[in-house]
């Protein structure tokens, strides 16, 4: 049983840079824009909430620097997409590559690749404190950016796209571009918002890992993670609460494996092949449900009124 | 008598370099290095003497395959963004097959390593070759996904099964002598690899320029449409291409093995696979512009680690200069074919191959060359 | 229906001179129209008219070279579709503005609110008074996506309605409406004038033109031929809109080279085609051609011409039916086995059916590249002597290198003829051959298709230039809605009577 709530609290912990990510680059294709800057705007958040809150000596700075680092990696993606209409694949691929660069490079001149820098990380905050939950209770401590993400940013993102006139904006650029041009509705604009704003959620994914998670930097902090946030949007079909399952079942899995690493069962298996496993259950779930998926109608294609 | 446009190619990719270091000048101002001073080791320096001129020569190797790769994978309209894992299994192969052909000559065993490493490459791309032709699902996000799982595939090995037993280190045995492709130039690291990824490079261009399957391959990068109407099958073709851009990527693994390595090791590939990507469209998706594409950042490499020892500049100064060329060509490509289109083709707005072939100077014209 | 008039009350909408070019072709020119508070407009005509340039310009969707335009009597500079909302202008286009994954409110309260807040209930409001006040019903909740076309255009005309426009624009409002929901629009407008809008009724039906118009507007070739009361003879509107014959074009005089009894080349039977909507495009279309017979099709296009180019291409699968190529069954085959059959296919869309980036020399040979090959290797050579031939032979005034993309229209379709007669077809399935092209390259492309049908070839042609259809066919079938209209011998066809029958009034329905 423990076992059980232990798995829970930790899935809920790992899932948060996922759920961020996802939020955010479903904010970004919903717009019709696919951003694969995503794996290098989380790195860079990473790194600059974590450069920030070391240097100033508050997270809090730190984290505003990552969500200013977020919002400029999603203008620069804008204006690549948007206002020179370049190939997107390629425009965020070369994102990625030069974020992780620039993120590196940085690292290097501050910390002279010296010994590992620590920062005092975000404490876990339990609302529930003064209440006796007994085991229970472990699920309910977590960052403060966690409980942000479940309790505000989520259904905020959600409200915002699904209930607000922005929201519709949004989708009815991703969706049918002419048909917003014909109402009024500024597209690159929108894209462009909808970008910044995905970046900024996405930067903030990559600093909850450094200033919460982990109190420090390293190479490869992100591992791939904006990748799998990439085909949790595809696999939640564009919508933010299928998107944030899919963080989650995608997490449970992750930190399933971790524990089952320790099982004498499974001592045996190489822990790389557990924790290959969430990567290819989602390759599997997305070759499951993945066929003939209404992706929104004007995904990948540049507007130019005509 | 032909004016050279300011947008013809290769002006264009001039533009994107000049624009690239007025860029990276930011960076390097930061590291308190002269942006001149940094310029001229980055491009000029490693070509001053004969040592270093050879070590460009190593560095472009890897990304001579990956480029190529990724570059046949582009040019059919398919995004394979997953080089990387593909020439992580092509390593695998060396690595495995490099030990048990131990007995066999030299000329028997590399071409053992060499098959090995094109079908592990190939057979990493298979399922996301298959899906996308199945059943329509985004190659970008299967063959994005393979990527670390290929890296967890090396590490896996790495500290399991094929731990050196000698050494205790994450590293595999040596592969035997037969299967270590022989240096070609005493006191400097250039290999094999070198001379088959020019091989292989020359066979490309000449399966893409001069074959009906390459024609065929360039017609559906360029116009699916069109290309179904006259009787191609759009579906074959992406198959195929997908699969030898991941053999091809797997040879990369293979030379990195034989030919630097001797063995698999974690750091492996820092990346070449998505160099792969910059080189692919630096070069313009053509086989000629890979060559020169593989060895100017090859180059840049070198010159990179040369400068971060002798200016003080973190050597990740190479990636910001890949990311900033990348984006700079990628728009001004863009920006071209606004120009060209005014009554824009919406099916030309995505592809890398559709920018350069609608660039107005007849030098990237699909006529004859590739 | 009164129209208001000379009463000193400025017409609802005036354009004034509209000029517009696209290139070579002079879309609009010089055209005035003047539409009056409280009336139903037509504007009727052939495709490639001007009609809808004409009222995209009204809409702010295109700027006209010259002409100005006036509304309630006062000049008004229209850039953006804005800006013709913030005057009082709506449009309803025949693809609907419509965004289909949301729902109805969704869809109207689309670049009303600003900002964050999101008053769906507002829009909902705001749309079921608009719905009420002209008895239109739709629920505000519906996904678009799931509703019938008559109900989701419905959603547009609220649409316009919502933001308080007092001119109508419909673009060939009932392309998409089964019967009873044209009676239903037909309802819909009539009350919107009660009220006072102005509509125009952007049409080429002149039986619903009949039945709903005040007036009518007729332009032809991008001139406003003139304006007449909505009661005047069909067959003189068809004539207004098709015009008479200009210039003599010859009709093949020699006698006909179909001989009598021999079998049919193409024999299509019961085909039932949907149309990219999934609508049905063709229903149950029977057609037959024999060898060295030129059967012309004539129709105003969106009556599914292009569903049977498709089809026929091997770029559309029928969903019944059958079409046989010389007893050979092909419905549902791949070009690939179109082009075995030796059908010849020349589409309207010419872009999409070569491959723009590549040579001249190597889209003539991208149909059968295994028949240009030495070894493993393409032989240039034979392509370029291919090339060279095809192109002294079929008159085309391009390089062999030059990429097809930068060849003029003409010359375009030049490669295409050279491509698909080169291989010397049973069946040639051609749709607008000459459209854009001068008069040079025109003659050409007619003398090459008459050549063909002496040869023996059989071929369907598709066209919207009337003259063309009377010079070149041996039989004519009218298209519309789908099916077969009419059919008559080259002797019985003349325009008035195709008009008619392109306009959807049959012969033998009152005058």
């Amino acid at each position: 049983m423990s076992f059980l709530i232990d798995l829970l609290a930790a899935s809920l912990r790992n899932a948060t840079p996922l759920v961020y990510g996802t939020v955010g680059e479903t904010y970004a294709e919903r717009s019709g824009v696919l951003n694969l800057g995503i794996e290098g705007t989380m790195y860079a958040g990473a790194f600059a909430g974590f450069a920030t809150a070391w240097a100033t000596g508050s997270p809090l700075i730190g984290l505003l620097a990552a969500i200013i680092v977020g919002v400029l990696s999603g203008a620069l993606m804008a204006l690549m997409t948007v206002t020179f209409g370049a190939n997107q694949h390629v425009s965020g691929i070369g994102l990625t590559i030069g974020l992780i660069g620039l993120s590196e490079f940085v690292n290097r001149l501050i910390f002279q690749g010296g010994e590992l820098q620590r920062i005092e990380p975000m404490p876990a905050v339990s609302p529930f404190g003064a209440l006796e939950l007994g085991e229970a209770g472990v699920i309910f401590e977590q960052y403060g950016l966690t409980w942000l993400a479940f309790l505000l940013v989520v259904p905020a993102a959600w409200w915002v796209l699904q209930r607000s006139s922005f929201g519709l904006e949004i989708r009815a650029v991703g969706e049918n571009p002419e048909a917003a041009d014909a109402a009024g509705i500024n597209v690159a604009r929108t894209r462009y918002a909808a970008l910044m704003i995905g970046g900024a959620l996405m930067a903030i994914g990559g600093a909850f890992i450094t200033l919460a998670l982990l109190g420090s930097f390293t190479l490869d902090i992100i591992a791939g993670r904006g990748w799998v946030c990439v085909a949790l949007v595809i696999f939640g079909r564009w919508r933010i609460g299928r998107g944030v399952i899919g963080a989650l079942l995608f997490s449970l899995v992750f930190s399933l494996q971790f524990r089952l690493r320790i099982l004498p069962e499974f001592a045996a298996l190489p822990f790389e092949l557990l924790l290959a496993l969430p990567y290819l259950v989602v390759i599997a779930a997305l070759a499951l449900s993945g066929r003939n998926v209404a992706y929104p109608g004007a995904y990948l294609k540049p507007y130019r009124r005509s | 008598m032909r004016r050279i446009s300011p947008w013809s190619t290769p002006a264009l990719i001039g533009f994107a370099i000049l624009i690239t270091f007025a860029i990276t000048a930011g960076p390097i101002l930061l590291a308190g290095a002269s942006p001149i001073e940094a310029y001229y080791r980055f491009v000029v320096s490693p070509l001053t003497s004969e040592v270093s001129v050879l070590e460009v020569l190593v560095s472009a190797t890897p990304i001579l395959f990956t480029g190529a790769a990724v570059a046949i994978a582009f040019r059919a309209g398919y995004w394979n963004i997953g080089a990387e894992g593909q020439l992580l299994l092509g390593a695998i192969a060396a690595a495995g097959l490099g030990t048990v052909v131990g007995g066999l000559p030299g000329f028997v065993a590399l071409p053992i390593m060499l098959a090995g490493g094109a079908l592990a490459g190939a057979a990493w791309a298979f399922v996301p070759a298959l899906l996308r032709v199945r059943f329509g699902i985004d190659e970008v996000v299967t063959t994005l996904l393979l990527n670390p799982v290929a890296l967890l595939l090396v590490n896996g090995l790495l500290h399991g099964p094929w731990r050196d037993p000698i050494s205790g280190f994450p590293e595999s045995q040596r592969i035997a002598a037969s299967a270590e492709f022989p240096t070609l130039i005493d006191r400097s690291r250039l290999h094999l690899g070198f001379p088959i990824a020019l091989v292989v490079i020359a066979i490309a261009w000449y399966v893409l320029a001069r074959t009906p399957a390459g024609l065929r391959l360039r017609a559906v990068g360029l116009s699916p449409g069109g290309a179904r109407f006259a009787g191609v099958n759009v579906s074959r073709t992406l198959f195929m291409a997908a699969l030898v851009s991941g053999a091809i990527a797997g040879l990369a693994g293979v030379s990195e093995v034989a030919g630097i390595q001797n063995r698999l090791t974690g750091g492996l590939s820092p990346g070449y696979g998505y160099t792969g990507i910059v080189v692919a469209t630096l070069g313009t998706l053509t086989m000629p512009g890979v060559l020169l594409a593989a060895l100017f950042l090859g180059d840049l490499t070198v010159g990179a680690s040369s400068a971060s020892r002798a200016l003080g500049i973190p050597s990740q100064i190479g990636a910001i200069v890949q990311g900033a060329l990348l984006l700079t060509t990628v728009a001004l490509l863009a920006l071209r074919r606004n120009r060209a289109s005014r009554a824009a083709d919406p099916g030309a707005g995505g592809s890398v191959a559709g920018d350069v072939a609608t660039g107005e100077a007849p030098v990237a014209a699909e006529t004859s060359s590739a | 229906m009164t129209v208001a008039g000379a009463g000193g009350i400025p017409p609802a909408l005036e354009l004034r001179g509209i000029t517009k070019r696209f290139g070579d072709l002079l879309a609009n020119d010089a055209v005035d129209l003047t539409v009056e508070r409280g009336e139903v407009h037509a504007l009727l005509g052939e495709n490639g008219a001007g009609k809808t340039t004409v009222m995209r310009i009204a809409y702010g969707l295109t700027h006209p070279d010259g002409g100005e335009i006036l509304i309630d009597g006062t000049a008004r500079s229209i850039r953006s579709p804005r800006d013709a909302i913030g005057a009082g202008i709506g449009m309803v286009t025949q693809h609907f503005s419509l965004v289909q994954p949301m729902s109805v409110a969704e869809n109207l309260a689309l670049g009303r609110s600003r900002g964050l807040r999101l008053d769906l209930r507002e829009a909902s409001r705001r749309a079921s008074r608009a719905a009420e006040r002209f008895g239109i019903r739709v629920d505000p909740a519906a996904r678009v996506a799931d509703l019938s076309v008559g109900q989701q255009q419905r959603v547009e005309i609220l649409k316009a309605l919502a933001r308080d426009c007092r001119i109508l624009i419909l673009d060939e409002p009932t392309a998409v409406l089964v019967p009873d929901e044209v009676d239903a629009l037909f309802d819909t407008l009539r009350s919107l004038v009660a009220e006072g809008l102005a509509v125009v009724f952007i049409s080429h039906k002149l039986a619903e033109v009949a039945a709903i118009c005040d007036r009518v507007s007729v332009l032809r070739r991008g001139r406003m031929v003139g304006t007449v009361a909505g009661s005047t003879d069909e067959r003189e509107l068809a004539r207004m809109m098709v015009g008479r014959s200009t210039f003599g074009v010859e009709r093949p005089v020699d006698a006909a080279t179909v001989s009598a009894g021999a079998e049919p080349v193409l024999r299509i039977r019961g085909l039932d085609v949907r149309g990219p909507q999934g609508l049905p495009a063709l229903s149950d279309l029977d057609l037959e051609i024999a060898p060295g017979e030129i059967v012309g099709v004539a129709g105003v296009s969106g009556n599914g011409q292009t569903e049977l180019v498709e089809a026929l291409s091997g770029m559309r699968r029928p969903a019944r039916g059958s079409i046989s190529v010389d007893g050979a069954e092909l419905a549902g085959a791949d070009p690939q086995r179109m082009m075995g059959a030796r059908v010849g296919r020349i589409p309207e869309d010419r872009h999409a059916s070569l491959i723009p980036a590549l040579s001249v020399a190597y889209n003539l040979v991208m149909e059968r590249l295994d028949d240009f090959r030495r070894g493993g290797r393409i032989d240039e050579r034979a392509i370029a002597d291919n090339a060279a031939q095809l192109i002294e032979r079929f008159d085309i005034r391009a390089s062999a290198n030059d990429p097809v993309g930068t060849l003029s229209g003409g010359n375009v379709q030049k490669v295409l003829l050279a491509r698909v007669l080169s291989r010397d077809p049973r069946l040639l399935v051609v749709s607008q051959p000459t459209r854009g092209l001068d008069i040079g390259a025109t003659e050409y492309v007619r003398s090459q298709l008459l050549a063909r049908r002496a040869a023996g070839a059989a071929i369907l042609l598709i066209s919207e230039d009337l003259d063309e259809l009377l010079a070149l066919s041996d039989r004519l079938v009218v298209l519309y809605e789908g099916r077969i209209a009419g059919s008559m011998s080259a002797a019985e066809a003349d325009r008035e009577r195709l008009g008619m029958l392109m306009a959807g009034r049959g012969s033998g329905k009152a005058a």
